[in-house]
């Protein structure tokens, strides 16, 4: 029941409740277009496209939840607000679902608001709040890095699977009657499992970047002190 | 030019689809699943006549009905949610095989079943027909913003540099006394991942660095040089297809 969150295929939910969604996730889209212009610059373009990559590759594996008889995968929201910010961060997962969907049929094309809504607007922007919320509140330490990017990658999962979960309930083609409350909570406890594993990834990743290239972490960008003047890199003389 | 090898799905061939331009399957294909989508799910001869649509397609592009239908599998993890539908329904109960089951669960099973396959179905014989490059030609050519495509140009390209450099890591890794079998590769895995991605973004960033010295500016040649646009000719026989499948569905609109 679970991949569902994660990509929602089509039939599942009806075509007014689709198309609003795909209006919603369009006009969102353009507003990161605009911004995102401004970040991308000629070290954001290739890593946004290696974030975009690294999302799609991941995407590919699934974790199988035994106790639920369903498997999930990560969806890289988090990672990619941030290495790339929020609006380059929400186009890249954007990216990954439109070329899944038109040419893995991963998710129906006609569905593709709604699973845009979910991963790329919902699970991106709740990680960037929490992100700039907790690395304001926590000590600048590498142990601060890890636990933002840790609990932004864990509840930015839960937020998106509660999005379809929203989306059910204003069109979902069955009626499920009582069992939506039963939904909610079974989307929730699975992506709480899911969110540990994405947060575990995303936590690793960063602080490997972080520590060996600060320079392209996004979020940490608006924090730093003024660089440090660069070491020349060949000797002059002296 | 310097292609990668990411092209699982496409199949090397001549056919009339294959020689349709990019955007305008992309577009053929994106109508045609609106269409499937906005079918009442009690019109089950609609469905019928969408999946002769399909293998009509798929013969003239020449894609064997065994490719297509294994590589169609990849839904099944989708529609897992059919298969509960029909228990957790509510509203009227049918007796099917000695068990009770939800009416309107049992329709949305069959909903979610015929139009997410029709739906797989049309990626996949797009996928079959048009490389990853010429995808991105033809979002190009729809006028898709700059910023977007080319995100989508540099995953692609870098999907084959972050494969690769999984690939050296784990070759260093047994060569240097580890013993990677099934799971327990996991560890070695989850410890690099962050190597693998900084190992991967300074060879990419070397990459786009020699595509900057080569004179790019954000769009591949093929998408500003307008050789191989579609032509008028071009929009109206790959209309066909979802003309067809449109009648069809208002047909079936009207008939409900």
């Amino acid at each position: 029941m679970e991949t569902l969150a994660m990509h929602i295929s089509n039939g599942i939910i009806d075509g007014p409740v689709a198309a609003i969604f795909a209006a919603l996730a369009l006009a969102a889209l353009t507003v990161c277009v605009l911004r995102g212009r401004r970040d991308l610059d000629d070290r954001l373009a290739p890593m946004a496209g290696l974030v975009a990559a690294f999302i799609f590759a991941v995407q590919m594996l699934n974790f199988p939840i035994f106790t639920a008889g369903v498997s999930g995968h990560l969806l890289g929201g988090a990672l990619a607000a941030i290495l790339v910010g929020p609006w380059v961060g929400a186009l890249c997962v954007a990216v990954v679902l439109v070329v899944q969907a038109l040419i893995f049929g991963d998710g129906g094309v006609a569905m593709l608001g709604l699973n845009i809504t979910n991963m790329a607007l919902l699970g991106t922007a709740a990680a960037y709040v929490l992100i700039a919320v907790l690395l304001r509140v926590l000590p600048r330490t590498r142990a601060g890095l890890a636990v933002t990017a840790f609990v932004a990658a864990t509840l930015s999962v839960v937020v998106a699977s509660q999005g379809f979960v929203l989306e059910y309930w204003l069109g979902g083609t069955t009626d499920l009657g009582n069992n939506l409350t039963g939904l909610a909570g079974t989307m929730a406890g699975v992506h709480l499992l899911i969110g540990i594993g994405e947060g575990l990834i995303t936590a690793t990743t960063v602080l490997t970047v972080a520590k060996v290239r600060p320079d392209l972490v996004y979020a940490l960008r608006s924090l730093r002190t003024p660089a440090a003047p660069a070491v020349p890199v060949a000797g002059g003389a002296r | 030019m310097g292609a990668g090898h990411g092209h699982v799905l496409y199949r090397e061939s001549d056919s009339p689809v294959h020689r349709l331009p990019p955007e305008v399957k992309i577009v053929a294909m994106v109508v045609f699943t609106i269409a499937v989508v906005a079918t009442p799910r009690t019109a089950f001869w609609a469905f019928g006549a969408y999946a002769v649509l399909v293998a009509v397609v798929a013969a003239l592009a020449r894609v064997g009905p065994r490719w297509l239908l294994s590589r169609a599998l990849i839904e099944l993890p989708f529609v897992v949610f059919a298969v509960a539908l029909p228990f957790l329904g509510s509203g009227d109960r049918v007796e099917v095989l000695g068990l009770r089951l939800s009416e309107d669960g049992l329709h949305g099973a069959w909903n979610i079943l015929a139009k997410g396959t029709l739906g797989v179905l049309a990626s996949l014989l797009l996928a079959a027909t048009t490389t990853t490059r010429d995808l991105i030609v033809g979002l190009d050519r729809l006028h898709c913003p700059q910023v977007f495509t080319q995100i989508a140009t540099f995953m692609l390209r870098y999907l084959d540099v972050l494969v690769g450099e999984a690939r050296r890591m784990r070759v260093a890794r047994i060569s240097r006394g580890d013993d990677p079998r099934f799971l327990w590769q996991l560890r070695g895995f989850a410890a690099g991942i962050g190597a693998l991605f900084l190992r991967a973004f300074e060879r990419g960033e070397r990459v786009y660095l020699a595509m900057l010295s080569r004179g790019y500016t954000g769009r591949m040649p093929a998408a500003w040089q307008s050789e191989g646009a579609a032509t008028t000719g071009q929009w109206l026989v790959a209309a066909t297809v979802p003309v067809v499948a449109a009648s069809i569905a208002a047909t079936a609109v009207v008939l409900s």
